[in-house]
């Protein structure tokens, strides 16, 4: 089967290896890898902020990239809930919406893409740290995924997955509201990275790098011993990855505790 | 912006970075959520026992014309008085008029949101009538000047010690902080209260159309003294508030206690229908119903968010939200603060002036989740931002943004090209040092947040240079 990447505007230019990593699992579980190079963004800033004029062109864009594609997998439960629910709705008028809901049902998020699709809970990935696991509202609320990313961390070798407290809670990242509510949205942070610290965890996961780059901006600003990263940069790493990767991750948080530019 | 989201945004700033009401309410909720689990399990199908609530609430709003006339015409023949009140100046109006040229001097008061929402003490106390909350929690901030933080516990914000050194001043002569003790002080005064009100004033939690009577539920039974112990009885309600049978209560009274506190049933329920008939020896000689619109009708008509009249005031919706738990039911200046209020409020007050409201949100979903009605509360949320770009003011770079982001959205190329210049540029202001500045491109964002680490290279040029690695 041939997999089309749908990777989000913020993860192609802040976090490009979010969608390698995605790259890697897929490929190693024998998948062909299509990037549609004219993608860019799926218009969710536009919509959540009420501007849903200027979000339809893009929505009617993404389905002209992606319409003839035989499965979108995306690394992010924010922009698949973009298009599997909100299209239809921003579309409501248009001649695309029927269209809409046809692309919306071929769209993943990865975690949903590996255990639903490929069937797939054991990747062969080998990742000896303690995890916690941050319940991402879109992929939890909207997609209905709780469980999906919890088992492929179980089936990580080495990997001991620990429970943090209220890890279904929102950590305040929520696009514009980080800057509109900055005060709010930060004490919504610090809650979730308390939670995330209490659970003894080195790591944090989840299936949003958008919440991940909000809860590692406010981690590292206080110099917790946490860290993120992304769940498909934790499948991807196996055996004789694993020592080299998590030893660069750890380096790099050293550095920036010590105040040295990234 | 608005004054009210100026006011909102003070007020937030302020509680956000306030550790001991965190602490409170975390507590507060924490009971609430243990509570709501068991509550919730006792139920063979949670989720079938919303769906049901939705279809009868959805059954009533869609028939609203209907079920009201049947209300109306069933109330009054058991012997009450109906009056409709177009707006909070009417209802207002009546309710003092009636107290007025009754010779009412005091009145005892159930807890009642909507006569929050008309203001109705304060028209009262203007026309020389003394009003007496009688719900603990309500009487509590009344003692303290202040409005409801929560629309099913009132006083969640307080500690046992705020209470027992508010009692000590305003009540006298209170030397414990016993929880136990400081209720039979509130009881003692409230007693005297109920045996000298004139008039009895309650909400009502459902307005049952085929029996005419209305349905009321309180945990300390000062309910049932309001409504039968002065010689009249007001009873004033949202005209949402109709059910078609009661039967439904059935369903719909253990659904408000369980998604409201955690409980089975609460623990007074009380169904009213009229007045003292001749034979009988207790309740009021007079029993008027108010029933208001203000705003309802026109949310009726719009068939996006009608389903907000589903709403039964269950509270549930605040406690599953992180926004209200970090700012705060006060600082939302509204009357129906959390989730519901910020859904609701841009209908009955204007979208222009409490817009902000619905952008006040991460979008989260909690409080659609926990709606044991089924309310499509964020969603709306969202809805509502559309209607304020659509309708009303957002500030001239917000538009001009946007413009120029689809713009830039609408070709691959300039999507690589300004990102590459917008990486570069994060790169060199960091460098020099200028997180957290004036000059910091990142904004708002670094009050929070360490600098981000941007990559050289974006995914498209890595996957373009060597069709991902690997």
């Amino acid at each position: 089967m041939r997999v089309a990447l749908f990777i989000p505007c913020f993860v192609d230019q802040l976090t490009p290896e979010v969608g390698l990593d995605m790259v890697r699992v897929l490929r190693r579980l024998g998948y062909d890898v299509d990037f549609p190079q004219e993608q860019t963004c799926c218009g969710q800033p536009g919509f959540n902020s009420g501007y849903w004029n200027d979000a339809r062109p893009l929505a009617e864009r993404f389905l002209a990239v992606f319409g003839s594609a035989e499965i979108v997998v995306c690394p992010s439960g924010s922009c698949t809930t973009m298009v599997r629910n909100f299209y239809p709705q921003l579309l409501a008028d248009s001649p695309l919406r029927e269209k809409a809901i046809e692309v919306g049902r071929k769209v993943f998020e990865f975690t949903e893409f590996l255990t639903r699709v490929a069937k797939a809970t054991d990747v062969g990935a080998c990742f000896p740290h303690r995890v916690t696991y941050h319940d991402a509202c879109h992929a939890l609320r909207e997609l209905h995924l709780k469980q999906e990313p919890r088992e492929l961390l179980r089936h990580v070798r080495s990997l001991e997955l620990v429970e943090m407290p209220y890890s279904e809670e929102c950590c305040g990242f929520g696009g514009t509201f980080a800057t509109k509510f900055t005060m709010i949205s930060g004490a919504m942070g610090n809650t979730k990275c308390g939670n995330a610290e209490s659970s003894g965890a080195e790591f944090i996961t989840s299936t949003d790098p958008s919440c991940l780059l909000h809860i590692d901006g406010i981690l590292r600003k206080q110099n917790s011993t946490v860290r993120t990263i992304y769940l498909a940069s934790i499948l991807a790493q196996t055996d004789s990855s694993a020592g080299m990767k998590a030893r660069d991750a750890a380096g790099a948080a050293a550095k920036t505790v010590s105040g040295t530019p990234p | 912006m608005s004054t009210a989201a100026q006011e909102f945004l003070r007020r937030s700033i302020e509680k956000s970075a306030d550790l001991t009401h965190k602490q409170i309410i975390r507590r507060g909720i924490d009971q609430y959520n243990t509570a709501n689990d068991r509550g919730r399990m006792r139920f063979a199908d949670w989720e079938a026992a919303r769906q049901r609530c939705h279809e009868i609430k959805w059954e009533a709003l869609n028939n609203l014309d209907r079920y009201l006339l049947e209300f109306e015409q069933r109330a009054k023949e058991r012997g009450a008085h109906v009056f409709w009140a177009e707006n909070s100046a009417e209802a207002c109006r009546y309710i003092t008029e009636l107290a007025t040229s009754r010779g009412v001097h005091k009145v005892v008061k159930s807890k009642s949101m909507v006569a929050e929402e008309i203001h109705l003490t304060p028209a009262l106390e203007k026309a020389g009538v003394q009003v007496v909350e009688t719900d603990l929690g309500e009487y509590i901030v009344q003692l303290r000047d202040e409005p409801p933080y929560h629309i099913v516990t009132p006083a969640m914000h307080l500690t046992r010690k705020d209470i027992a050194d508010l009692f000590k001043e305003k009540l006298g002569d209170v030397d414990t902080d016993d929880p136990v003790e400081l209720v039979a002080v509130a009881r003692r005064a409230l007693r005297r209260d109920f045996f000298s009100g004139e008039m009895g004033i309650s909400g009502a939690n459902f307005l049952v159309a085929d029996s005419g009577m209305i349905a009321l539920t309180t945990n300390e039974g000062n309910g049932r003294l309001c409504t039968s112990l002065p010689r009249i009885h007001v009873a004033l309600a949202g005209i949402e508030k109709v059910i078609p049978k009661l039967q439904d209560l059935a369903l719909l009274w253990p659904v408000l206690a369980t998604a409201g506190t955690g409980q089975p049933i609460t623990c007074y329920s009380t169904l009213i229908g009229g007045p003292r008939k001749p034979n009988e020896v207790d309740g009021p000689e007079e029993f008027h119903i108010v029933l208001l619109d203000n705003g309802r009708s026109e949310l009726l008509a719009d068939v996006e968010q009608r389903d907000v009249l589903h709403c039964i005031r269950c509270g549930a919706c605040l406690n599953a939200c992180p926004v209200f738990r970090t700012v705060g039911g006060h600082s939302y200046g509204t009357t129906y603060p959390g989730p519901i209020g910020s859904v609701l409020t841009p209908h009955l007050r204007g979208l222009n002036e409490f817009q902000h409201l619905s952008y006040a949100s991460s979008l989260c979903g909690a409080c659609t989740d926990s709606c044991p009605v089924k309310i499509d509360l964020h969603h709306h949320l969202l809805e509502n931002r559309r209607n304020a770009v659509n309708g009303a003011e957002r500030p001239w770079s917000e538009r001009i943004g946007f413009k120029i982001w689809q713009w830039t959205m609408q070709s691959a190329s300039r999507f690589r090209i300004l990102g590459g210049l917008a990486r570069a540029a994060l790169r060199v202001a960091h460098r020099l040092g200028l997180d957290g500045t004036p000059l910091d491109p990142m904004g708002p964002w670094s009050k929070n947040h360490a600098a981000p680490r941007v990559p050289k290279k974006s995914f498209r040029a890595l996957w373009g240079k060597n069709n991902a690695a690997n």
